[in-house]
């Protein structure tokens, strides 16, 4: 197929089975719509395993799927997501990120425009983080057997030595922190859901935090916890902790940033902002000592503007996260049930 | 935010609590009994049993939608979905409730049912045109807040001439529902549920008013109070039943006044009377089956009767053994006092309706208050 002839394709077709075929049709895609978008020296080696020079340090790894619908909501697509999501997994070990893989799923019938402007996402995440999505894999499922795309990354990158960060190592004392305010994600996601359209400014807040990470471990390199609040939001997030660590949290409700639109949001649909995920926010566990000046770095760096020492560490037996709320009383901030189902009245 | 945050505001929740402490009799107790499940909420979310004396109780009561439908008829709606080829429309909270042998929704869902999460009916009827080969039923539930809005769904259908679209209708009535349970003999075995006055519910009033509750207050020499869903309504609410009661007074007071008026929304009123009409009786999870307590479809309108094209007929319904939702939605045992609660039934988990909803008494307890009974327990053992 010549250059121009698919070119024309990619703005018009569809996906369709000889695009995992494994012959020309899938080497057309590979070449025209991956290769092309995301171009980088290790890609360019055309293996199919990519041979990599690593920094000096321990080598960390981690996979993402993503399965996000819809894939287009304000502030990015499932392709940027892909590459931020696993990103910030690499990070939150307090490792600095080398390198992604990626491994699409594609249905039959999505339309290859479409999946371009998901690649050319991933393609402008992946640069404006500085790192490469070096190998790849893609192959397609009948129509009905996917939702449009499925994409796999996984991250590679490397520790420095004597950080110690782990979700075991929170201890009473210590103090909660927070890198910005909470929902926007999530609120992005469910005003574009079908049934549920509403007007509103709410971006997703996916971003790559390693740079940030990056100066936090050089200001406080004995940070203990460091967890992005993904799936099930900053409460679940802190129920794991206090699992993994034996330990307890007291956070006070009126620190905690939440934005006027998601505040809004939520009120209307009945939902509970601490539930909801965020894509570009991290929660950071160190000695109290410490807070003001990993405070004044975060607010420095222009992923943290709006951080807040959000509650402490408490010993408890229960391993409960409790709340003080603005309102005078406690609260018990649970794992999440299942999915967040709206209330009806 | 604003007209949000005046009624969550700490200074103005200690300035009651002060009051209610003043104004609370040290020589008895008050039970009131909140009927929504929206108050049940507020209380535990915002902590607002901290703040009032140790002899004010909040009983918690039915007004929790999906934990009053009875069994029998989930396991319809259930089958319905699974058996007849038909696109159920539901409210996102009826999905995990437990069925017979704790088949839910979500469960059906899994083996292959259609079954699409609505947040209006506006959003079913979409679903109808846009599935015009599909039969399309909606699973109506919930109190005079969410009948409306059936009613004028199934105006819409009849003007639309949608073949396509029925009513799976499972309304329920509250002031029918608060006579009851004043009047209830106790079970066997159960001591009498003492109800000293009740915190009258907010948006079901907005529809129907506040007069209907009226009857009951004077008959059965019962305090209510509609009270509003923030925090600061539920306290100030709280105040006024407990001056009521030491006055000895039963009147129905209305504290959410920028929303309820005595004769409530005519307009809301006028539809679902034209459109459905009161059944004889209706069975209440916990309750029982009390009289003229419920709405069906009017004849005019049965072709939009989900029960009058369907034959549904599900099995012998069966709750758990030893699920105490019912004793707890009459407010007779409080969730804690349940064999289940917190070991075999959880929010991940649910066996009875009262853990599934964020309205119901268990998930509420189990989310917001355990701390404080784990607290209140390990005072008990000191002492």
């Amino acid at each position: 197929m010549s250059d121009t002839g698919c070119r024309s394709s990619l703005r018009t077709g569809t996906v369709d089975m000889t695009h995992g075929g494994g012959g020309r049709a899938m080497a057309d895609l590979i070449e025209d719509l991956f290769h092309r978008h995301l171009k980088n020296p290790v890609l360019d080696q055309r293996h199919d395993a990519a041979v990599l020079e690593m920094p000096p340090g321990r080598l960390v790894i981690s996979t993402d799927a993503h399965v996000v619908s819809p894939l287009f909501f304000p502030g990015g697509d499932i392709g940027s997501l892909a590459v931020h999501g696993t990103l910030n997994d690499v990070a939150m070990a307090g490792a600095q990120p080398v390198s992604l893989t990626a491994g699409f799923i594609l249905e039959e019938g999505f339309p290859l425009a479409d999946l371009e402007n998901i690649v050319m996402s991933m393609a402008r995440a992946s640069l404006h983080a500085g790192v490469p999505v070096v190998s790849g894999d893609t192959k397609v499922v009948e129509k009905g057997k996917g939702d449009g795309v499925f994409i796999t990354t996984t991250g590679v990158g490397v520790l420095a030595e004597g950080v110690a960060i782990s979700p075991c190592a929170a201890k009473a004392g210590q103090v909660v922190l927070l890198s910005g305010p909470i929902g926007d994600h999530g609120v992005a996601i469910l005003s574009k859901r079908e049934n549920l359209e509403f007007e509103t400014e709410i971006r997703s807040d996916s971003a790559a935090l390693h740079g940030l990470v990056e100066n936090m471990i050089s200001a406080v390199p004995g940070i203990s916890v460091l967890r992005d609040p993904t799936r099930g939001g900053l409460a679940t997030a802190l129920n794991e902790i206090a699992h993994a660590s034996g330990v307890g949290f007291v956070l006070q409700e009126e620190q905690i940033p939440v934005g006027p639109d998601v505040r809004a949001a939520c009120e209307l649909l009945g939902l509970d902002p601490l539930y909801i995920a965020n894509e570009g926010k991290l929660i950071c566990i160190c000695e109290a000592t410490d807070a003001s000046r990993l405070l004044k770095t975060m607010r420095a760096h222009p992923l943290g503007r709006e951080a807040a020492q959000i509650g402490e560490v408490v010993e408890d037996d229960d391993h409960m996260v409790v709340m003080q709320t603005g309102f005078g009383g406690a609260r018990v901030v649970d794992w999440l049930s299942g999915e967040q189902l709206p209330r009806i009245c | 935010m604003k007209y949000v945050s005046e009624f969550r505001d700490g200074s103005l929740a200690r300035k009651l609590a002060k009051a209610i402490a003043q104004a609370a009799d040290p020589a008895r107790s008050y039970q009131l009994m909140e009927f929504c499940g929206g108050h049940t909420h507020a209380i535990f979310r915002y902590g607002v049993q901290d703040l009032v004396p140790e002899n004010v109780n909040y009983v918690h009561g039915p007004g929790c939608p999906v934990c009053v439908l009875p069994v029998r008829r989930l396991d319809d709606a259930v089958e319905l979905a699974l058996n007849h080829d038909v696109i159920l429309c539901t409210y996102g909270d009826m999905m995990r409730v437990p069925g017979t042998k704790q088949k839910s929704l979500i469960k059906a869902k899994a083996e292959g049912a259609d079954i699409r999460m609505v947040y209006s009916t506006q959003d079913a009827l979409r679903i109808a045109r846009d599935n015009s080969h599909r039969e399309v039923v909606f699973f109506a539930i919930g109190f005079e807040t969410t009948t409306p809005p059936t009613a004028v769904a199934i105006l819409q259908a009849k003007t639309e001439g949608l073949k396509n679209f029925t009513v799976f209708c499972n309304h329920v009535l509250t002031p029918p529902a608060i006579a009851h349970i004043v009047n209830a003999p106790a079970e066997e075995g159960e001591d009498p549920v003492r109800i000293d006055g009740f915190l009258g519910p907010s948006h079901v009033s907005s529809v129907i008013g506040s007069a209907p509750y009226e009857p009951a207050a004077r008959i059965y020499r019962k305090p209510v109070v509609i009270a509003g869903f923030e925090p600061l309504d539920v306290m100030q609410s709280t105040l006024m039943l407990i001056r009521q009661i030491n006055e000895g007074r039963h009147d129905v007071e209305n504290q959410y006044t920028r929303v309820v008026t005595r004769d409530g929304n005519r307009k809301a009123q006028r539809l679902v009377e034209q459109v459905l009409e009161l059944r004889k009786a209706f069975e209440w999870r916990g309750l029982g089956t009390v009289p003229e307590s419920a709405l069906k479809i009017r004849k005019d309108y049965s072709e939009f009767d989900a029960e009058k094209r369907f034959t549904i007929s599900s099995k012998a319904s069966r709750e758990v053994k030893s699920c105490e939702c019912p004793a707890i939605l009459r407010g007779a045992k409080k969730p804690t006092e349940c064999k289940l609660f917190g070991n075999v039934c959880t929010p991940d988990n649910p066996m009875g309706a009262c853990m599934v909803s964020s309205e119901g008494a268990c998930a509420a307890y189990w989310t917001y208050g355990r701390k404080r009974e784990a607290a209140a327990a390990v005072k008990e053992v000191a002492v």
